[in-house]
């Protein structure tokens, strides 16, 4: 197995110094030692997945790389910099978003203030017409209370309040995730724009049909590790991989 | 309009005066409570000494360098904030990852030892504090007669309390106290440096005891143990209004406060006790409190 792994295509070879660059990412929750050396690169305006079942590590590993999990060791390089001891405030300064699973909506707060909470952290974020225009419905019910928006608007909200601040790196947690189909379109649709505009997105997926029509290369993670990567041109071509890794 | 319900107009309308001064302390307190209750998780037991240290540095400003009540307005408020924020950057800042109970625990501890000292140097006796000589005095309104550094009070920390709620519930940094109350981390993922949002709070929460205890130097007199007299029903206050609720503090500091002043005429021998009755009340039929979100 440790041979097999060795050989993997882990990194892309793309010449170019990645701008995220994950090597052995260790994380624990208490006692309980969840990610066992994690290894992945994110080049400048990628889309990458993460896939694998439930439990594998995929959140944890968007959790580590933001500074969110208590205990973890390795290294995650990012823009030249290492922030592997890095508080998350200072890791969101650096230039990394994140969009977690629960979508993280503030309930006292309303759909505008949700919007314009997290602060600028870099100039050359997207203007608030832009956010508008790629989602409008935000704008119709700017004073609702956040979490009184449907599932797929407190998700484009938590999508594109992280798309002001400057950051270029997104770190998307499960953004397509108990949503309505056409709504799921939408989601594509919005991350395929991002990309278009310069955005460096690393996005964990359950659903690989999804991931499919957003992303430029997947890696996919069981027990902690990163025990594959896919490039989206030779997906098709991996299905039984694939398929025996998810278990779909 | 000499008799209502029987009692003498200016009997009624002294107590509900006396009930609404009472009210703006209870309610400028437990909304100092409320909002480090927010987001520290944390009920200060230190907030009574607090609240007497606020009192006392006014006095130490008037005797020991002749500044007057208005300064002693702008500056025990800093002064006492500031001590605040350093118990809080040294010693509570540390029990965040524990039970609650420990933080309990410790600003009980902290305000004991407040008590302890200000009793050794100052004695229990207390010590007077005259108000300026521009709120001194008084208007005869007819049916009562009205002090003016009462009314001077109950106005002012109306207003202090109407801006405390404006800037939490309008400004910016109070939106990031609001969602990190929710969700710290992921307010902090998103780059605010929640650690100094939490000093600056509790400094602020701190400094609110301090100003009224400046605003009670002149009606109470200064002495180590007006902290703990007040604190207990101002805790029953919060409990009642609803832990962490801004507005519900305001309003049930105020409510509360009248409630006190007409059980006074009405019957006296429970007023000391209408409080923790509703509180009982409160607590079997909404425990989350009146404005409380369960």
């Amino acid at each position: 197995m440790a041979d097999a792994l060795a050989d993997l295509p882990i990194a892309a070879q793309e010449g170019a110094s990645p701008l995220l660059a994950v090597r052995g990412l260790e994380a624990w929750y208490g006692e309980s030692h969840v990610l066992h050396g994690v290894t992945l690169d994110v080049h400048e305006g990628e889309v990458v997945t993460l896939l694998g079942r439930n439990g594998a590590g995929k959140t944890t590993t968007l959790r580590s790389i933001m500074g969110l999990v208590p205990k973890r060791s390795g290294s995650v390089h990012y823009a030249g910099r290492e922030l592997i001891g890095a508080r998350s405030d200072a890791i969101a300064r650096a230039g990394i978003a994140y969009c977690p699973e629960e979508r993280g909506i503030f309930a006292s707060l309303d759909v505008t203030e949700n919007l314009m909470l997290p602060p600028v952290v870099r100039p050359g974020g997207l203007p608030l017409e832009t956010i508008y225009e790629l989602f409008p419905n935000l704008k119709e019910r700017a004073r609702s209370q956040g979490t009184k928006l449907s599932g797929g608007e407190q998700q484009m909200l938590a999508i594109a309040r992280i798309l002001r601040t400057g950051a270029k790196l997104l770190l998307l947690d499960e953004p397509s995730e108990g949503l309505a189909p056409v709504i799921v379109q939408q989601i594509g649709r919005t991350i395929r724009e991002l990309k278009q505009r310069g955005f460096t997105v690393l996005l964990v997926e359950q659903n690989f049909r999804f991931a499919q029509t957003v992303a430029d290369r997947h890696y996919v993670m069981e027990h902690g590790k990163v025990v594959d990567m896919v490039r989206n041109e030779d997906l098709n071509a991996s299905m039984d991989r694939l398929h025996e890794y998810l278990g779909v | 309009m000499d008799e209502i319900f029987g009692i003498p107009a200016p009997l009624l309308f002294g107590q509900l005066l006396l009930g609404l001064i009472n009210g703006a302390f209870y309610a400028m307190l437990s909304l100092g409570l409320a909002v480090i209750f927010g987001l520290l998780n944390i009920i200060n037991f230190t907030h009574g000494a607090q609240f007497m240290m606020g009192a006392f540095v006014a006095w130490m400003l008037l005797n020991w360098l002749g500044l007057g009540y208005w300064w002693a307005l702008l500056l025990a408020p800093l002064i006492v904030g500031l001590s605040g924020v350093i118990i809080e950057r040294t010693m509570i800042s540390r029990l965040y990852k524990l039970d609650h109970l420990y933080g309990l625990l410790l600003t009980f501890g902290i305000g004991l030892i407040i008590e302890g000292v200000f009793r050794n140097y100052f004695g229990s006796s207390g010590l007077p504090y005259r108000p300026p000589a521009e709120l001194q005095g008084g208007w005869d309104l007819g049916f009562m007669f009205m002090p003016v550094y009462r009314f001077w009070v109950v106005v002012f920390s109306l207003v202090v309390c109407l801006a405390t709620w404006l800037m939490i519930e309008k400004t910016r940094l109070g939106a990031y106290l609001r969602a990190a109350t929710e969700n710290a981390a992921l307010v902090q993922a998103f780059g605010v440096n929640v650690p100094r949002l939490i000093t600056l709070t509790y400094g602020f929460g701190v400094a609110l005891a301090a100003l009224a205890g400046v605003l009670a130097a002149p009606i109470y007199s200064v002495n180590p143990q007006m902290g703990t007299n007040l604190i207990i029903i101002v805790f029953a206050v919060v409990v009642i209004g609803g832990m962490g609720s801004i507005l519900g503090s305001v309003l049930t500091g105020f409510g509360l406060g009248v409630v006190e002043g007409l059980t006074r005429v009405f019957w006296p021998e429970a007023s000391a006790t209408v409080i923790f009755v509703i509180m009982a009340i409160v607590l079997v039929t909404r425990p989350a409190g009146l404005f409380g979100r369960a």
